[in-house]
This record gives C-alpha cells, sequence and structure tokens, in this order.
C-alpha cells in the first residue's frame, strides 16, 4: 500500500497500525484473564502427564550411579564374548562403594532386573560383601567380584549395563510393543511372554462394541426422553441419572451379583427352566461381563449428549414429512435420524475414549479374558513401580486415542459432535 | 453472610489443623478386620498412654507406589506403614524405607531376649520390622466337595476327583509352587526348577490342566465371598480371611492346611521424616512390637505373631471365647506341611514370571 493512501488515525499513526497494536492489547488482556486457569491446567494436568510420559524414554540412572563403570565399559566390544578388562571391575568397585552408601545400588538392580531376570539380587549381594572389600589389598577386583557372584563372570550381565547406559531409552518402548534387544538387533520376545499387542487389540475391539452397545441402548431411550411430555420425561430422566450418581463399585458389585453363577439372572434362568441347573450360563469373570457391565455405566455418557441434540430437532419436521407421504419408518430415516447423528458422534466419542481407560470395572468382572490394557498399566504403575513401561505403555494408548480422534474428525468430521 | 461463614469455618480447621499436627501420627494398614485388630491391640493403648492421636489410613495395598510419588514429591505424610514383606524389601531397594537396627530400636522380650533372637530369620530386610506371620492357603466347602474331603493341596489340580470351580489369586506367586509340587517336584527343589525357563513352562503346564476352571481373585476379600456364594468349591485365601469366614461368619467352610505358603507382614517407617516424627515413628513401632502387643493381637484375628516369646501368651478371642491357638497357621497340627515365600527368589524373577504368567492367562 503506497503512503499517500494511508489513513491516519487522531493520534497521527496509522490506522492500520493503531488497529493492531489495540487488537494486541485486547489479546493480552484476554490471556491475562485465563492465566489462572492457563496456570492452574498447566501445572495441574499437563506438567504431570509430560512428566509421566518421559518417563517413558528416561534412564539417568544407570550412568548416575555408576558414572565411572560406564565410562570404561564404553570401550568393550559385547559382541566378543570376553568378559571386560580389570580396569572396568576396578572401576564397578569405586562406584558401587559410592553407590552403597547412598543406598543406590538396589534402585539400579531394581531397574536392569526389567532387563535381565537376577540382577535384582546381584546388585543387594554385592553391595552387602563390597562394604568389606579392602581396596588396598585386591589384586585382581575381577576375581573379588567373581567371588562374590559368579553373575559377575557373565558377559550377559556387562551386555545389559552396556546396552543401558545411555540417558535415553528405548528399552520401554520395545518392551510395550512385545520387543526386545539383542545382539543381533531388535527382535520379537518369545511367544510365551507376548502381551501387550494381544491387550491393545482387544481394548480396542471391546471399546468398539460396548460403544455400539450403548448406541442401541441408548437411543431409544434418548427418543424417548426428547419426545415424552415433560412429565413422564422427568422421571424417566431420574431413572438415567440415578446410576450416574451411584458409586462406580456399587455398580460393577452389582453386577456381579447379578451375573454370577449362582447369581439373580442364573438363578431365574434354571428356575423358569430355560437353562438346566447343572449348565448355568458363564455371565461373569469374561468378555460378556466387561461388556454389560462396562455398557451400564457408560450409558449415560451416551444418552445425555443424544438427549440434548433431539431435543433441538423440532418435531414439526416429522409431521411435515409424514404429510408429505412419507410412512413413520422412512420419515425417522430420512429426517429424524440424519439430525440426531451429532449426538450418536458426541456420544460415541465420550464412550469409546471413557472406555478404552477403564480399568476398575474390568478388573472386578472381566476374569481373564475380559481385561484392558489399562489393567496392566496400573499394575506396572502402583504393583510392580514399573513406572517406564507403565508410561510407554500410556503414551501409546494416548497416541492411539489420538489417531483415531483424528480419522474421525477426517471422515465424519468434529463440528458434527454437539455436547448440547 | 454464608461465604464468610464457610471462610470462618476453613480458616479454624485450618489453623485446627496446625494446631493439633505435633500430636497427630498417620498409621497406614490394611483396613477391615486387620486393622480393627491392630487398633484394639495397639492404637488404643499407645493413644491412652502418650495422647498421640492416631489417624488411620487404609492404603497399604498400593503403599509402594504411593510413597514413592510422596518422596519424589518431598511430602511424605505418613509415618509408620504396615506392609508384606516383599514390598518391605523393596521399599528398603529403593531407599524408601528406613533401617531398623533391631536390637537397640525394639524392644527385648521379657525375659531380656534380644529383638533379633525374638524375631529370628523373619526379619528378611533391614528395614522390616516383623509383625505377624500368616498364610496363603486354602479352604474349601463341606457340603460341595463330596464325600471324601480334600486333604492335600493336588486335589486343587484333581478335577476328576473335585469337579468345580476353584479361585486361586491372579498372581504367580504360590500358584507356580503349588503347581510344581503337585507336578512331583520336591519342596526342597521347588524354587531351583522354577527358576530355569523348563520349570516354568512346567508349572504352566500344570495349571493349564484346570485353567477352564479357575475363578482369578485380586482382593483377600473375592475367596471368602465366592465360597460363601457357592461360586467355587474350594479357593486359596489369607487364613485370617477364612477364619472370619468359618468361625464368626459360621460359613459350612474348612481349611485345608495342606501346602501353606508362610508370608510375613509388619511395619516400615517410611524415609524423608522430621527427627522428631522419626522419633515418635520408632516409639509406637517399640511399643506395637513388644512381646504382649503381638500376642494382645492374636485375640482379635487368626495370625500369628511375630515374636517367638508371644506364642505362649497367645489366648482367647476376644469376643467368642474361643482357644485362639488350633486357628493358627503354626499350630502344630496345621503346619505339618508348609512353605516359605521366598522373597529373594521373587524380587528376581517375579517380573520375568509375571509376563509369562498374563500372557498365559489371556491365550
Amino acid at each position: 500500500m503506497s503512503d499517500k493512501n494511508l489513513v491516519l488515525a487522531s493520534d497521527g499513526t496509522s490506522l492500520k497500525r493503531s488497529l493492531a497494536r489495540s487488537l494486541k492489547r485486547q489479546k493480552i488482556r484476554a490471556l491475562l484473564l485465563i492465566a489462572p486457569l492457563l496456570l492452574f491446567v498447566l501445572l495441574t494436568f499437563i506438567a504431570p502427564i509430560a512428566d509421566m510420559l518421559f518417563r517413558s524414554v528416561e534412564n539417568s540412572i544407570v550412568a548416575d550411579t555408576l558414572p565411572q563403570t560406564v565410562k570404561e565399559l564404553a570401550s568393550w566390544d559385547s559382541d566378543s564374548g570376553q568378559l571386560p578388562s580389570e580396569a572396568v571391575y576396578a572401576a564397578l568397585a569405586r562406584d558401587l562403594k559410592i553407590a552403597v552408601k547412598a543406598k543406590n545400588h538396589t534402585k539400579l538392580g531394581s531397574r536392569l532386573n526389567y532387563q535381565k531376570t537376577g540382577t535384582s539380587s546381584l546388585f543387594r549381594q554385592t553391595g552387602r560383601k563390597i562394604k568389606k572389600l579392602d581396596f588396598e589389598n585386591t589384586p585382581s577386583f575381577k576375581d573379588a567380584f567373581e567371588k562374590m557372584n559368579k553373575k559377575w563372570s557373565d558377559p550377559a550381565v556387562w551386555q545389559t549395563i552396556q546396552q543401558f547406559s545411555n540417558k535415553y531409552t528405548d528399552g520401554y518402548f520395545l518392551a510395550a510393543a512385545d520387543l526386545t534387544r539383542t545382539s543381533s538387533g531388535i527382535e520379537e520376545v518369545p511367544e510365551d511372554q507376548r502381551i501387550y499387542y494381544t491387550l491393545l487389540l482387544r481394548t480396542l475391539s471391546m471399546s468398539v462394541t460396548i460403544t455400539f452397545m450403548c448406541i442401541l441402548l441408548g437411543y431409544p431411550v434418548a427418543f424417548l426422553l426428547a419426545t415424552l411430555p415433560l412429565r413422564s420425561s422427568n422421571v424417566l430422566m431420574i431413572l438415567v441419572l440415578l446410576p450416574f450418581w451411584t458409586s462406580l463399585l456399587v455398580r460393577t458389585s452389582a453386577w456381579k451379583v447379578l451375573l454370577q453363577n449362582q447369581g439373580v439372572i442364573n438363578d431365574f434362568l434354571v428356575w423358569i427352566g430355560i437353562v438346566a441347573d447343572g449348565n448355568r450360563l458363564e455371565l461373569i469373570n469374561n468378555v460378556t461381563g466387561t461388556v454389560i457391565a462396562m455398557t451400564h455405566i457408560l450409558l449415560p455418557f451416551m444418552i445425555l449428549p443424544l438427549f440434548s441434540v433431539m431435543k433441538t430437532i423440532p418435531p414439526t419436521y416429522m409431521r411435515a414429512a409424514k404429510s408429505m407421504g412419507a410412512n413413520d419408518f422412512t420419515a425417522f430415516r430420512r429426517v429424524y435420524f440424519p439430525q440426531s447423528i451429532p449426538g450418536i458422534g458426541a456420544g460415541s466419542i465420550l464412550v469409546f475414549i471413557l472406555s478404552i481407560g477403564y480399568y476398575i470395572t474390568p478388573e472386578i468382572v472381566g476374569g481373564t479374558k475380559g481385561v484392558f490394557i489399562s489393567n496392566r498399566i496400573a499394575y506396572h504403575i502402583s504393583s510392580s513401580l514399573n513406572w517406564g513401561l507403565g508410561a510407554a505403555l500410556g503414551a501409546i494408548l494416548l497416541v492411539v486415542v489420538l489417531a483415531l480422534y483424528w480419522l474421525y474428525d477426517k471422515f465424519v468430521g468434529i463440528d458434527n459432535v454437539k455436547l448440547g | 453472610m454464608k461465604i464468610k461463614t464457610i471462610m470462618l469455618g476453613t480458616a479454624a480447621i485450618a489453623m485446627s489443623a496446625t494446631a493439633t499436627l505435633a500430636e497427630d501420627m498417620t498409621i497406614v494398614s490394611w483396613g477391615g478386620a486387620y486393622s480393627a485388630s491392630q487398633l484394639q491391640a495397639y492404637d488404643v493403648p499407645y493413644s491412652a498412654n502418650t495422647g498421640v492421636n492416631i489417624i488411620h489410613d487404609e492404603s497399604s495395598s498400593e503403599a509402594v507406589a504411593k510413597l514413592r510419588a510422596m518422596n519424589e514429591a518431598g511430602n511424605v505424610t505418613w509415618d509408620v506403614v504396615d506392609v508384606v514383606a516383599a514390598d518391605a524389601m523393596r521399599l528398603c531397594d529403593e531407599g524408601l524405607a528406613e533401617v531398623i537396627d533391631h536390637d537397640t530400636q525394639l524392644a527385648d522380650a521379657p525375659d531380656g531376649t534380644k529383638a533379633t533372637v525374638d524375631f529370628g530369620d523373619l526379619i528378611v530386610s533391614e528395614c522390616f520390622i516383623p509383625q505377624i506371620v500368616y498364610s496363603t492357603t486354602f479352604g474349601y466347602r463341606n457340603d460341595l466337595v463330596g464325600a471324601t474331603a480334600p486333604t492335600s493341596v493336588c486335589s486343587v489340580f484333581d478335577t476328576a476327583a473335585y469337579p468345580g470351580k476353584r479361585a486361586l489369586q491372579k498372581s504367580p506367586l504360590n500358584n507356580m509352587e503349588w503347581a510344581l509340587m503337585c507336578d512331583g517336584v520336591a519342596k526342597s527343589d521347588v524354587f531351583d526348577v522354577l527358576a530355569t525357563d523348563e520349570g516354568q513352562s512346567r508349572a504352566f503346564a500344570k495349571l493349564d490342566t484346570i485353567k477352564g476352571d479357575v475363578i482369578w481373585w485380586n482382593a483377600g476379600a473375592d475367596t471368602p465371598q465366592l465360597l460363601a456364594d457357592g461360586e467355587v468349591i474350594m479357593g486359596s485365601a489369607y487364613n485370617g480371611r477364612l477364619f472370619s469366614l468359618i468361625v464368626e461368619q459360621k460359613q459350612d467352610v474348612s481349611m485345608l492346611w495342606d501346602a501353606q505358603v508362610y508370608d510375613l507382614d509388619g511395619w516400615i517407617i517410611p524415609t524423608g521424616l522430621s527427627d522428631e516424627r522419626k522419633a515418635r515413628a520408632l516409639d509406637y513401632v517399640k511399643f506395637a512390637t513388644d512381646t504382649q502387643r503381638l500376642a494382645d493381637q492374636s485375640k482379635y484375628i487368626s495370625y500369628g505373631p511375630a515374636r517367638a516369646s508371644s506364642a505362649p501368651l497367645v489366648d482367647k478371642h476376644a469376643t467368642l471365647g474361643i482357644d485362639m491357638a488350633p486357628h493358627m497357621p503354626t499350630d502344630p497340627n496345621n503346619n505339618k506341611n508348609t512353605l516359605l515365600t521366598n522373597y529373594s527368589f521373587w524380587a528376581d524373577y517375579k517380573d520375568d514370571i509375571d509376563a509369562k504368567f498374563q500372557a498365559w492367562l489371556i491365550k
């Protein structure tokens, strides 16, 4: 734009700049207004998640605990089949002496035990014995270590230390994908140890099943809620919300009572003679149990968005369609249903994403075949303390969910989602 | 007006919280009948003696993870924590539990025996203060097992003689040992065999024979419930839970003590406490693990006191008035065939075998 066309503001600066300045001021003000919330979300939500996910690659413990050993070991050729040199053993002795004082050696032992079974006790035992080692009068540290524990003369132990001496590792992610790194490259773990791939697939397929069940059961209920007169729909709404307000554990345990072998449903079926007493239905501790209980628990998350969308569809549309000759079904299929799709989308996303991360209900009613990958994440976080692997599994789950969300947006469009 | 009241109320609570902080102590345990027994035997007399107000937290099942998180956050809010021996070892390994000098920091037996001698080899970790011996054993429904009641742990693997569901813990611990013992491995060789890949496969092959008949449990209360409902004909459980099912709730269930696996439960003191809090925690633990207190606890629950000197003091149940000795896992009639959890083995092999166990479960 040329100078002569310039429009000036009252203070003599160009209008464009003045406008930009005032817009900028507005933006800063808006930012300041949301700053407390933004900070709160950053500090209490984003930062902890980022910190937890970071653990899936973080591995400074080996280099921090055994700094000299790692340095000496760098030049050792792990494929040679030879043991490392005396210098490495001497460095290990010095490192361990310091580590034992700080009580870090056992921590390192349990870290390396994830990679190589038996390392935990190796470090614990060696830690006890190294205190008595006389550094001045040890002719050969190699012999001294071998005397402490014969595992020190196993090259595989040294390979593990060398392999995990970097500050960052892909070991957790490999483990989460049922892979392992051997001297000949990345390989699948033996078949009897592969679990995560199966679990991930099962989690996804069961979540899809649960979502469909929720649509199937939730749609008619939401339709009734939206079309019944206010008085009766309010009662129905309370019936939908009541379980929503009941504790998750109570509802899950109730399903246990209903579904188990000697439970209410089986007793009833036997009583009316549909099922023989010796041939009761297996409704719990399997996939069926998980699908039933989780469908029930997540149903309100489908009904409520559906209801809020259906409420906005004017009843006159259906009447108009019928007046133009459509029968009930056609009117529903061509006029009502397409308008309710945003509700289905919103409900499905909610139910699917919630169910993918569920673990309490599957743990209680799922038996062995009805558990999710989140059950393993919970196990690694609270029981085995392998937080790195838990974080890697969590990261994978997060990426899968984001990818599915992206796919959904591409094919259905996130603008088609309406939460109310 | 209303908001003002709430704010004043909050301020008052906050102030009273800081005022009483000095006399509060948080003790973490397992909840249920077990915590109740500790309350009666330890906490009530301790509070009466010292005026310390004890706050109870029932988080022992996730104590290890929570302590680690607290330690990383630099804010340890627990003073004394009740954990199983394996967890105590892990906490000690991670530097999350204080090392205890058992002889100087714990009470001597009444006859002057030092604590290390009195507890003997139950001190499985330098951070661990033993409290009780419990066992994982089987209970069975008298009316559902047929004419001949099971006498051996191998009945669990005998679906021909004892058809029906059985409950086992969803964990490789104990199950692998029982499977090998019933596959013909001598008790003394079990852990040597289990350390090998072939041995593990052998145990899984044995478990395979009953896989379709097993309901896997997670929580200690599961098996008693399953037995009471008639969902299973037999199942493994902690002996104290079965005791309360049989004796207190009078269900038609019996104990199969054969091949019971002893395990230990006890106290640890978290690291990172202030000197004052640490001293108080030690004072509590010294009181709670003396000979009389440990014997007192067995009036309320059928777990064996960890001190040798407490055994002769085991008395009658506090409310039922029955003799507690015959219900103890250590009673001569019950301990004819026992196994002690091999802590160092499981510390090494748990991750590995558990991965295989989980893979086996979902197959």
